[in-house]
């Protein structure tokens, strides 16, 4: 008994010392660094996305604090892995803002997960940065989304499709879940808006990581062999992508034919294809590493010498990061402070270049301006950008193609309010 | 400013009429290539390729290759060989110039190319050549090509060469206006008599203002063409039902042994499907590095390092963790899930989160038509490798004194120690043997799927359903659950929807245990005593 008492007090003042000295070094370091955390998953099935974001996080904090930090300080970063688990993405998060006291976090890919961390964002009022292409129809104030919205990737590219291609069937492909639903549902209203009959819209969901598309590729060949110009527009997610084009190539089915324009794949996914049989078939992004200029060069080079690969490839999200990244420097900058509140105000109309020679615009809407480009697969993996938009594309945080959304707008400056209603005129309705 | 560039359009206009005045269609296009505008090399194609000019068709070639390059206004030709001739004059060009830009592509500029490339090759000397080309006009009914068609069916000795260039024919009569009614007939006729997706396209969209007869017998063309596809359909769906049934049997065999025989719930059965997949990744690797030229077998050559490498990783986690955990299900299920998140890290860890390629070797790649039946040759070669890995595993268990040990074993552990069989040492080798076959299936997967940390998850649950369904413990039951669940998932896909198909099945699934716990053919085990 007084064996266990002894060691009882014993660990109790440990514990206080340890406590003690780890408020102290806490506090310490507290002045000396601002805290960023990164909160993309490292293990589970979206490390496959995600890993490289939590890299690119890595890097840009490692360039500021060589370029002497921020406000006097140095950044620090703060990893977490949520392992692809969404409820522990809002537990990750709430360890990141309560615990690390962090002043912002760059995270997350799924639309799921954002939603899962977002209650945690509001309660602690803190500040995400989205950097994934996502379905819209959502704006808060704690959150700045520097992925596409559907009108900065989905709609330009089903113009592309329509004025320079003729397609005249649709063949909309997804996986089933919010982001493909969502997305299709604006393209499906947008199609029909322009005069598309709905006999000659075909829509398709998959599981995730569906991998046998025998029939599904069937059913596109013949959906496309009845004399009208047909393209498939796909909101694939990820793993099943490789299988769907290994069964294109298999089955025939060539880019002159029938051109599949995809919203998820970039670079990254194709590396793990051989890409001779994909030439001509397109993607829909906001960047691409085979843009020509001195900022995308002088980043890739960044990139493959922080990642010690020559081969390692950049990507749109990766952009996305930089941008954002770039924004939020800006924005403490210009407020002084990393407090939330002040950030948030001083963010709204900050203007950073992105890596494609234009300079994106933090909107009201918490959404950015981005230039949108269609490239075409080649065969060594890359794009080759056959159409640009003239000029940035404000991003829409609702979308003016569905009943639900298009009365709404978001305007974090004046009307501080997410989904103000233009004709009730009032804020949540 | 205004009115200068008025002028300079103006001499433009004047210098291009000059020209035109004096050259031909062909020097008249090639410039609209330095444009760099789609629109324009696809105009400039279908000029250079009707011009006759004796260099269209290596500009042509040129193009969709891209070598045909533009500097400063020049258009120069790179040949195969690397040397650079002009465009205009076909002579071998100077200096290299300074600038030097190729031409670029998209999918209107790759159709425009398909087209002429097919006009122009008709008459080629190579029959396959040849039968492209009749390829490449029936699908773009290129009315130009008409004349070179007529001739191209007079001297054409191949019959299926000939074949071909009639359907085309027939195409490009069907579309043509001003066709005579006798001529049309006899163009739905050959159309009918192709009676494919293509013909059924053709034959559903004629032009505006087709005669009455025409019409008719088009319309009667359609319903036969639609009944002849209706029963090929559902061969093709057949098809495609044994071919996920194989990838399910290649999933699951490996399964049937370690759960089906030995009764151990192995969650870690995915990942190694996944380590031969992998091991097909540094397979090939390796043969990229040093021995190129293998790379045509390099499948073949992954087989035997795929079972010895999942087999032994199977091995060592027997002997690590399972052995202490015979008759615990329940901890077993845990400490193989376990087991396998930490070989999916390991894995990642060691070969990185993203997608690795593994390359299809040539002779797996296409497809085979037969009637209306498109078999693609990658399918093909795993239904075939299924059934032998099949075959093989149940000549082992028949014929082998390690199946023979392993079916005592299964049957009365204590019977069989009794005679003297090391049952422990069974044990750990039907273990391996299971693993090593999961194995071989990734290399075979590894064709079709992602190779990634994740391939194996994909998997675990399709497998446990086929080895309980079947029932567990026999083979056969595996080979006829894995059939009956692909073919079933196939006909139902069409109608209900991927997602929906599947849910289906597995409610079906599930009605079917309750109404017979042991699966299809049920088997005395170990797992049954338990």
């Amino acid at each position: 008994m007084s064996v266990w008492n002894l060691t009882r007090r014993n660990m109790l003042a440990l514990a206080a010392a340890a406590l003690v000295s780890g408020g102290a070094v806490g506090s310490a370091t507290a002045q000396e660094t601002i805290k960023v955390g990164v909160l993309h998953s490292l293990s589970g099935t979206m490390a496959i996305s995600e890993t490289t974001l939590k890299d690119v996080m890595l890097m840009l904090i490692e360039e500021q604090n060589r370029k002497g930090g921020l406000l006097g300080k140095k950044l620090e970063a703060v990893v977490v892995d949520p392992a692809s688990n969404w409820p522990l993405f809002a537990e990750k998060a709430r360890e990141l803002i309560s615990n690390e006291k962090v002043a912002a976090v760059f995270g997350c890919w799924t639309s799921v997960s954002r939603k899962s961390v977002l209650p945690v964002f509001k309660e602690l009022n803190s500040i995400l940065f989205y950097p994934v292409q996502y379905e819209g129809e959502e704006s808060e104030r704690n959150v700045f989304y520097t992925g596409a919205a559907p009108n900065q990737q989905a709609i330009p590219a089903v113009d592309y499709l329509a004025k320079e291609e003729n397609v005249e069937r649709w063949v909309l492909a997804g996986t089933d879940y919010v982001y493909p639903r969502t997305t299709n549902k604006i393209l499906e209203a947008y199609l029909k808006s322009k005069g598309v009959k709905s006999e000659d819209i075909m829509i398709n969901y998959t599981p995730f990581g569906h991998s046998d598309w025998q029939t599904i590729v069937a059913d596109i060949k013949k959906f496309g062999s009845a004399g009208k110009k047909t393209a498939v527009v796909s909101t694939i997610n990820g793993d099943a992508n490789v299988p769907f084009y290994k069964e294109l190539a298999n089955q025939g089915v060539k880019a002159t034919d029938i051109p599949v324009v995809a919203f998820s794949v970039g670079e990254e996914e194709l590396a793990g294809i051989d890409t001779k049989p994909l030439v001509g078939h397109l993607a829909a992004w906001n960047y691409f590493q085979s843009i020509d200029n001195a900022d995308n060069k002088a980043f890739i080079e960044k990139w493959k010498a922080f990642t010690k690969n020559d081969k390692r490839v950049t990507n749109d999200p990766m952009e996305a990061h930089v941008v954002g990244f770039n924004m939020w420097v800006k924005a403490v900058e210009k407020a002084g402070t990393t407090d939330p509140d002040k950030v948030i105000d001083a963010i709204v109309g900050v203007q950073v270049p992105n890596l494609t020679g234009g300079v994106s615009e933090m909107l009201p809407n918490h959404h950015i301006t981005k230039p949108v480009f269609i490239g075409e697969i080649k065969d060594d993996g890359q794009f080759d950008v056959v159409w640009e938009t003239e000029g940035l594309v404000p991003g829409d945080a609702w979308s003016k193609f569905l009943d639900g959304s298009k009365d709404l707008i978001a305007d974090w400056k004046t009307l501080k309010c997410g989904n103000y209603n233009t004709v009730t005129r009032k804020c949540g309705a | 400013m205004i009115i200068l560039r008025h002028l300079l359009a103006a001499f433009a206009v004047l210098i291009g009429m000059a020209s035109s005045a004096f050259a031909g269609v062909y020097e008249d296009a090639l410039p609209k290539f330095a444009a760099d505008s789609y629109a324009e090399t696809d105009a400039a194609i279908s000029a250079v390729a009707g011009s006759g000019h004796p260099l269209s068709l290596k500009v042509v070639e040129a193009v969709r290759d891209g070598r045909l390059l533009v500097s400063s206004g020049q258009i120069i030709i790179r040949e195969p060989s690397g040397n650079l001739i002009s465009a205009v004059t076909g002579q071998a060009f100077g200096p290299t110039p300074s600038g030097l830009k190729p031409v670029r592509i998209n999918n209107r500029v790759r159709r425009a190319i398909e087209a002429a490339l097919g006009s122009l090759t008709l008459l080629s000397s190579d029959p396959a050549a040849r039968l492209q080309a009749a390829r490449a006009v029936f699908r773009s009914r290129d009315e130009t090509a008409l004349p070179n068609l007529e001739t191209a069916i007079t001297q054409e000795t191949d019959a299926n060469v000939k074949g071909a260039l009639q359907i085309a024919r027939a195409a490009v009569l069907l579309g043509a206006s001003g066709t005579s009614t006798a001529d049309r007939l006899k163009a739905v006729e050959a159309l009918q008599a192709r009676g494919d997706q293509d013909a059924l396209a053709l034959l559903s969209t004629l032009p505006v203002g087709v005669q009455p007869e025409v019409a008719d017998a088009a319309g009667k063309a359609v319903e036969s063409i639609r009944s002849r596809l209706a029963f090929w359909n559902a061969l093709q769906n057949v098809w495609y039902g044994i071919s996920l049934g194989s990838v399910l049997l290649l999933a699951a065999i490996g399964l049937a042994i370690t759960f089906g025989t030995m009764g151990v719930i192995n969650m870690a059965h995915g990942e190694m499907v996944m380590l031969g997949a992998y091991t097909t990744f540094v397979v090939q690797e390796a043969i990229r590095t040093y021995a190129p030229e293998l790379f045509g077998i390099s499948l073949f050559l992954s087989l035997p390092l795929a079972f010895v490498v999942a087999g032994a990783v199977g091995i060592l986690i027997e002997r690590t963790v399972i052995r202490f955990l015979y008759g615990r299900p329940l901890e077993t299920l845990l400490a193989t899930w376990g087991l396998s998140l930490i070989l999916q890290q390991t894995v990642r860890t060691i070969f990185g989160p993203t997608n690795r390629e593994v390359g299809t070797p040539a002779w797996m790649s296409g497809a085979l038509e037969i009637g209306g039946l498109s078999l693609t040759y990658n399918r093909i070669a795993i239904v075939i490798f299924a059934f032998a890995a099949f075959a093989t595993l149940l000549l082992v268990m028949r014929y082998t004194s390690l199946g023979l040990y392993m079916r005592a074993v299964t049957q009365n552990r204590r019977m069989a120690g009794s005679m003297g069989i090391r049952t422990n040492r069974i044990d750990a080798l039907a273990f391996g043997l299971g693993s090593g076959v999961a194995g071989i299936a990734g290399v075979a997967l590894s064709q079709i799927d992602n190779v990634s940390p994740n391939l194996g998850q994909s998997y675990i649950i399709d497998s446990f359903m086929v080895v309980v369904f079947g029932g567990v413990g026999n083979l056969w039951g595996t080979l006829v659950g894995a059939m009956t669940l692909g073919i079933a998932n196939k006909f139902l896909e069409p109608y209900a929807g991927a997602v929906l198909g599947k849910i289906v099945l597995l409610v079906a699934i599930i009605l079917f245990i309750q109404r017979r716990p042991r699966g299809l053919f049920a088997l005395r085990g170990r797992a049954v005593e338990a």
